[in-house]
């Protein structure tokens, strides 16, 4: 079981793995994650699903190596080679009626799980704008994937290398100012780009769904770690959502709520050979 | 395999004698690491009856002929009998007695609160107060000596002839893989679904290593696997798979999901920083094994920590936290020690190791530093009115008596409920608050046909035994149903 029959790296850092999961790629919908453990001792993390295949049994993922367990997921496994553990799809998937156009944006790493949701809402009869950003032209990858589950696609990269210069959140603006329809906004990426976005719907009152990637330990709704306060609520981003209303999350909260093992992280890759490698690596 | 056991040299009674019981001797003490030492590992800190102190506690028992201990037993262990072959060395035919009640005698001889049930029966507290038989060290005693002496268990037990019935279990903890032992020694075919990468629930992410070791829980596991059941892990009924599909493809389904969602109070600042549920504590550190160096899953090192509640998880969070090195370990809790609904030996050996009661004290909200992180509680002081539904005195909040007590930590462990994952995949089941699921409890019949469900799902977080409890009933239930040609199904009134 969970055995990775692909593996590329999309550009530097960014890795795409394709995991053998039969019952999660079947299963899978739009905006759900599922979790990974790489060896029995590693912890468990959440990712989101960036594709699936059920016929071959499949599921795609794209992760940035972040962290001690991503680095090592991306360093030390190759195909062929099996996952201790592979739990999903988990969440509520993300909502893909008819509203109209939706604008849907995906920044940096957020660029692969906007995938199946533009075809999803596509396939439901919506007129798709996608806005992709990047840091830099060779931080790149999936535009042509998205291209094509879009019905136009506007790229954006920071440093103007590739595409229109500035962030998602710009291009967002610029086709509000041209008076485009905009019945929805779907926005997954850094969480800084999430509440960008989020902050510039609101005066328009577009409804906007965002993506929270938090602290989990098991996905299932036990261990509470992934709690954040949504409106005069507190929900569980494993079971109650990923996909939350943009305006109604307490963002200062959550990003507080992920740095709260910042330290022991940094422990953790410097007691780690293969994050340490990696880092020279990049130094070069 | 078996080695000899010399009855006469442990003091026993020899083949063909009769047994003349010593009960106005004192009951045996259970040798336990030393305060000092335990406090520096995670082993457990009973370290069992030897055979000859196993054997000399037998041999206090009166085997009456009409046990109180049996009746005050939930699955009616026919304790006498299993006490009996102690008491004459027989120890692997002890445990095998245990197991026709008991799937889990390892588990339930560490775990059960045998103070208020077995033991507080037991006619020697009649003439010996508070000498009562130690019947749960026993059946310890009597499993443990089993898994190290005694091999091919699984297959050595009478299994039907095969069914060709299938049955879907939901959940590997008590309930699931009591139930799921009995389905199969029926001849049944079943697979049981768990959703963590290790089976074994509550005893594998809720229960510490020094109260039961997790090597003695996949010895139970593997040996539910060895009488024929499919163990699948990371399968989450109703993500995963829909249950429609389980439903489709099996006779009928026991959901024994347990009650794993976290209560929080719902107080300001419960989602700073070093506020933790006591499931994510405990799962961190019992599961995900964040004590050990090699682990990935990290855990925060607490200095000061308050745990809220008295129940049994907030004496295995106070106790881990002593372990991991806190300075400061304390108990808030809303009522005082009368009403604290934890296991006597857990309060004592947290006592022990150091723990501080905070009595009649609850939090109103917590204060948090320029981070995010958790720097105080403030609290209240409480005092006991008039018993409430519990039949426990209702703690009543004294106007003006709030303060602050300093902390790094904070851990609620004020309860669980079911996930309500099932009940929002399965159109038409009937729950009590939303999660908790209803069924007939003569039946174990949910509101839709084909679905039982036992264990701490039906009930809200129970005992481990009322859970394996559960899943032996059910599991005459659901063989009766899958058997009857009618399929009649009796689900419970709504």
């Amino acid at each position: 079981m969970y055995r990775i029959t692909g593996k590329k790296v999309l550009a530097t850092g960014v890795v795409e793995m394709t995991i053998e999961a039969p019952r999660v790629a079947k299963a899978h919908k739009p905006g759900q994650f599922l979790m990974v453990m790489n060896r029995e001792e590693s912890e468990r993390i959440p990712l989101t699903i960036a594709d699936s295949n059920p016929e071959k049994g499949e599921v795609t993922i794209v992760f940035l190596e972040v962290g001690r367990s991503t680095i090592e997921l991306g360093e030390e496994f190759q195909v062929g080679d099996h996952l201790f553990a592979v739990l999903g799809p988990l969440g509520t998937p993300t909502h893909l009626d008819r509203v109209g156009t939706v604008v849907v944006i995906g920044g940096g790493l957020g660029v692969a799980p906007i995938y199946p949701i533009c075809k999803g809402l596509r396939a439901s009869g919506n007129r798709v704008v996608t806005i992709i950003g990047y840091r830099r032209k060779d931080l790149m990858f999936w535009d042509d994937k998205l291209r094509s589950a879009s019905d136009e696609l506007i790229v954006t990269t920071d440093d103007g290398s590739f595409g229109m210069k500035g962030f998602v959140s710009d291009a967002l603006k610029k086709l509000h100012d041209e008076g485009r329809p905009m019945d929805r906004v779907v926005a997954i990426g850094p969480p800084v780009m999430m509440r960008a976005v989020a902050e510039m719907t609101r005066p328009w009152g577009v409804p906007t769904t965002v993506s929270l990637n938090t602290i989990m330990i098991d996905g299932t709704g036990m261990c509470g770690g992934c709690r954040v306060g949504i409106g005069d609520e507190t929900k569980f981003v494993c079971v109650d959502g990923p996909d939350f209303d943009g305006h109604k999350v307490h963002w200062d909260e959550m990003f507080a709520r992920m740095k709260v093992y910042q330290k022991e992280e940094r422990e953790a890759i410097a007691s780690s050979p293969s994050c340490r490698l990696y880092f020279e690596t990049l130094k070069r | 395999m078996s080695e000899t056991i010399d009855i006469a040299a442990l003091g026993g009674v020899k083949e063909g004698e009769k047994k003349r019981p010593r009960s106005k001797e004192p009951r045996l003490e259970i040798a336990c690491q030393s305060v000092e030492a335990r406090l520096k590992n995670y082993d457990e800190v009973a370290l069992g009856y030897s055979p000859a102190e196993a054997v000399a506690e037998a041999m206090r028992c009166l085997e009456c002929p009409k046990p109180r201990c049996v009746v005050a037993c939930p699955v009616h262990i026919d304790i006498p009998t299993f006490i009996g072959h102690i008491s004459r060395g027989r120890f692997v035919e002890a445990a095998e007695h245990i197991r026709k009640y008991n799937n889990l005698p390892a588990v339930c001889g560490r775990v059960c609160p045998q103070e208020n049930l077995c033991e507080a029966a037991c006619i020697i507290n009649d003439t010996n107060p508070k000498n009562p038989i130690a019947i749960g060290r026993l059946e310890r005693f009597s499993a443990d000596w089993q898994f190290a002496h005694s091999e091919r268990r699984a297959d050595s037990v009478a299994k039907a002839p095969a069914t060709g019935y299938k049955v879907a279990v939901i959940g590997s903890g008590p309930a699931g893989l009591s139930c799921s032992a009995d389905l199969a020694k029926m001849g049944h075919t079943v697979h049981l679904f768990e959703a963590l990468h290790k089976a074994g629930g509550v005893l594998m992410y809720g229960i510490p290593e020094f109260r039961l070791p997790k090597a003695i829980v996949q010895k139970e596991v593997e040996y539910v696997q060895a009488l024929g059941v499919e163990l699948e892990c990371n399968v989450v009924v109703g993500r995963t798979m829909p249950v429609q599909e389980v439903l489709d493809e099996f006779d009928a389904l026991f959901v024994a999901s347990g009650a794993g969602y976290p209560n929080m109070m719902g107080i300001p600042g419960e989602n700073l920083n070093g506020v933790y549920s006591a499931n994510e504590f405990l799962t961190r550190v019992n599961l995900m094994k964040a004590w050990t160096s090699g682990a990935g899953t990290p855990i925060r090192k607490p200095r000061k920590v308050v745990v809220v509640g008295a129940g049994f998880t907030a004496f295995d969070v106070v106790r881990i936290s002593l372990r991991l090195g806190a300075e400061e370990a304390r108990i808030v809790y809303r009522r005082s020690r009368e009403e604290m609904p934890g296991r006597g030996e857990e309060i004592e050996h947290a006592l022990e190791e150091g723990a501080i009661f905070t009595l009649l004290t609850n939090p109103v909200r917590y204060i948090g530093d320029e981070n995010g992180f958790v720097k105080a509680v403030e609290v209240q002081r409480m005092e006991l009115g008039e018993p409430d539904s519990s039949g426990r005195r209702r703690p009543i909040p004294v106007p003006g008596s709030n303060y602050i007590i300093e902390c790094d930590t904070v851990v609620v462990s004020i309860g669980q409920t079911p996930n309500v994952l099932i009940p929002s995949n399965l159109p038409g089941l009937a729950t009590r608050w939303g999660s908790v699921i209803k069924v007939n409890r003569e039946t174990y019949m949910t509101t839709v046909p084909k679905v039982f469900a036992g264990g701490d799902a039906i009930t809200g977080a129970a005992t481990v035994i009322l859970a394996t409890r559960a899943g032996r009933e059910a599991a005459r239930a659901i063989d009766a149903y899958v058997r009857d040609p009618n399929r009649g199904w009796y689900p419970p009134a709504v």
